[in-house]
């Protein structure tokens, strides 16, 4: 197997791994990565959310920064290298392979692997979505490295060490993870939990062109189709403007409509707190929080959620937080900016009509 | 056909406690099931079963009391249970729980039968990482199937397997390889209910029960705490924000409390309602 291949770890000791001197044949490794997500020719936007928080650890560890994208299509391959140095990258590797025209484990692994081997980076970011984790799991234990998944906040510590924070244990705690003996210390974090950099039009830097010599016969696994989603069952949740959202406070399934009628008048996407989808009122890719979906909207109102961890987490980055709860005690009124307490069942009936009264109100006279 | 399907026992519920020391988590006194995830590749596994003919063989590490999971998982109509469990396990992370658990497979395999498809939930509701699954696959060469939400064919004659899998924005359909390792995604399908029969057999069954050597694991620092990469140094509970919720204090009836609300929301946030008006131009006339 593979791992016979790397020295163990330093011997001796109940814990070897918090010896904290890099082995010496991780010391060339150098630079931020961030393994670009590209499908059907669009980058999701958590590549570039991740290039604006890998700007920022380049900077603090004094190195350079560089994108991977990957892909079969050249026009697309070099529009997401233009937009990778816009939003920060100094440096694109470009791997560019007819077997690369969809998504699949075993290539997308296998030229991660070699590029890292090859190019040796200190931290690989990728992000946290199906694709992301399904590759980082592959390529850190081929790689045998340390993987930290979901984090919140990654940061460089006195010693110029990645500490990457993620929630712990189902979200009650938070906590802070190394990788000290072994390179590239990888992470990866979910859609918007990072903040979208602001674009440099205009700034560029060096590709390097990398051949991963794939052959499509040698490729196991085909693509026969993409049976994409219909428009309607579309919760883009992470990216909208205006979330409203519900949990156990609504009392019934039945009340939940309450929620979605605000949404409707508001124009929002509507979501509810995770023991809604443990109790099926909610589909799973409505759910908020830490192990749902992370919001930052513009305005984000939570009804009859108490605001536990996990769901903080995932809303935290919202503009405007208003909660609505029968207790006043709520953690949720901990980490809102606005609250009321009341019955959600009661005000929300009534708060859709004001909205709507005052919407109406407002343009005719303007 | 043998399939192993990959079960975790966890916590039941958020009340986990942590240990003040070493900043692992304290799993006494907590009430436990099986990962609500895993039942999802359970039921998946127990369907094949009676659609193709297999043996469903259950594969969990942890404590000792793990057997009450795999127990369960009997009740469901799984045919055969393995526990890992050993001290040297301890405080592994998912590196080194991918390691521990790749070698109780190819023990499975030599002892049972290699099988033919290998199946994990998509994550744990306590780990949340959804990397231990990639990390056997790897480990043991399996094609790597995560996220599926149907299996669409099974071709056993072939060594073939068809799938759909959840991506952004739409279902891949895939196909690949015997054998796989496949990750279900939750409501994929819904559990059935263990029978009576099962409970019987199950309170009877013998969990088969190995440790690290049981396993040929020879080399203990690829196990536990040193096996891991990865290492915790800090556990803490978020901070608190400075200030409070501003409080809408309105009293009266819930339409005069709605419409303080909103003022309150609007004032904080113009931007919003500037672009509520703009929609509603689009929208309201």
């Amino acid at each position: 197997m593979a791992e016979e291949k790397k020295p163990a770890p330093a011997a001796g000791g109940g814990r070897a791994n918090t010896k904290k001197e890099l082995p010496e044949h991780f010391k060339a490794y150098k630079h931020v990565w961030v393994a670009v997500e590209i499908e059907h020719g669009q980058v999701h936007s958590v590549s570039f959310e991740l290039l604006g928080e890998g700007r920022k650890l380049a900077d603090k560890r004094g190195v350079e920064l560089a994108a991977v994208v990957m892909g079969d299509d050249r026009a697309s391959l070099d529009e997401a290298a233009k937009a990778s140095f816009e939003y920060g990258a100094d440096c694109v590797y470009i791997v560019q392979d007819p077997a690369l025209k969809h998504y699949r484990n075993e290539t997308s692994t296998k030229v991660l692997t070699d590029l890292v081997n090859t190019y040796q980076p200190e931290i690989l970011l990728l992000g946290a979505t199906n694709l992301g984790r399904d590759l980082a799991g592959s390529v850190a234990t081929t790689l045998k490295t340390g993987l930290t998944a979901d984090c919140t906040e990654l940061a460089i510590d006195d010693e110029g060490s990645l500490a990457a924070t993620r929630p712990t244990f189902g979200g009650s705690l938070l906590c802070t993870i190394f990788t000290l003996n072994f390179r590239p210390q990888m992470a990866t974090v979910r859609p918007r939990v990072l903040a979208m950099p602001e674009r440099e039009e205009g700034r560029t830097g060096k590709i390097i062109e990398f051949d991963p010599k794939l052959v499509e016969d040698d490729v196991i696994t085909k693509v026969l189709d993409f049976i994409a989603d219909r428009d309607t069952d579309k919760a883009n949740l992470p990216y909208a403007d205006i979330v409203v959202a519900g949990g156990l406070g609504l009392g019934s399934a039945e009340n939940f409509q309450l929620v979605k009628e605000l949404a409707e008048v508001l124009g929002a996407e509507y979501g509810g707190s995770r023991p809604l989808v443990q109790k099926g009122w909610i589909t799973s890719d409505r759910q908020i929080g830490q192990t749902g979906k992370t919001i930052r909207p513009k305005l984000y109102i939570a009804a009859g959620i108490s605001g536990a961890i996990q769901h903080r987490v995932g809303v935290e980055g919202a503009d405007l937080i208003v909660a609505i709860n029968t207790d006043p005690n709520a953690p949720i009124f901990e980490f809102a900016h606005l609250g009321i307490v009341a019955d959600a069942v009661t005000l929300l009936p009534a708060l859709t009509d004001a909205f709507a009264a005052r919407l109406r109100v407002n343009r005719l006279a303007s | 056909m043998h399939i192993v399907v990959c079960i975790k026992q966890v916590p039941d519920s958020g009340q986990i406690r942590v240990h003040p020391v070493t900043n692992t988590i304290m799993r006494q006194g907590v009430p436990t099931i099986i990962n609500p995830y895993d039942l999802f590749a359970l039921e998946e596994a127990l369907r094949l079963k009676d659609k193709l003919g297999a043996t469903v063989t259950v594969l969990t590490m942890g404590p000792p009391t793990a057997a009450d999971s795999l127990r369960k998982a009997l009740t469901f109509g799984a045919d055969r249970a393995v526990l890992l469990t050993d001290r040297y396990f301890a405080g592994s992370d998912t590196l080194a729980t991918s390691f521990a658990l790749s070698m109780a497979l190819k023990k499975v395999a030599e002892e049972f039968g290699k099988p033919e498809i290998i199946f994990t939930g998509k994550q744990t509701i306590d780990g949340d990482t959804a990397q231990v699954g990639p990390g056997i696959a790897k480990r043991l060469d399996y094609n790597q199937l995560t996220y599926i939400s149907r299996i669409v064919e099974t071709d056993l004659d072939g060594g073939k397997i068809t799938v759909e899998r959840r991506a952004e924005g739409g279902l891949q359909v895939l196909e690949t390889k015997l054998p796989v390792l496949i990750t279900m995604l939750e409501a994929s399908n819904e559990m059935r209910r263990g029978s009576i029969e099962n409970a019987l057999i199950a309170a009877r069954a013998d969990v088969v029960t190995w440790n690290a050597e049981a396993v040929g694991i020879e080399d203990l620092t690829k196990c536990g705490l040193r096996g891991s990469p990865t290492i915790v140094k800090k556990v803490f509970a978020p901070t608190a924000r400075t200030e409070k919720a501003e409080i809408v204090e309105a009293e009266g009836k819930a339409d005069a409390r709605a419409a303080a609300l909103v003022e309150a929301i609007f004032a904080k946030a113009p931007a919003v309602e500037s672009d509520l008006l703009e929609h509603a131009a689009q929208h309201y006339v």
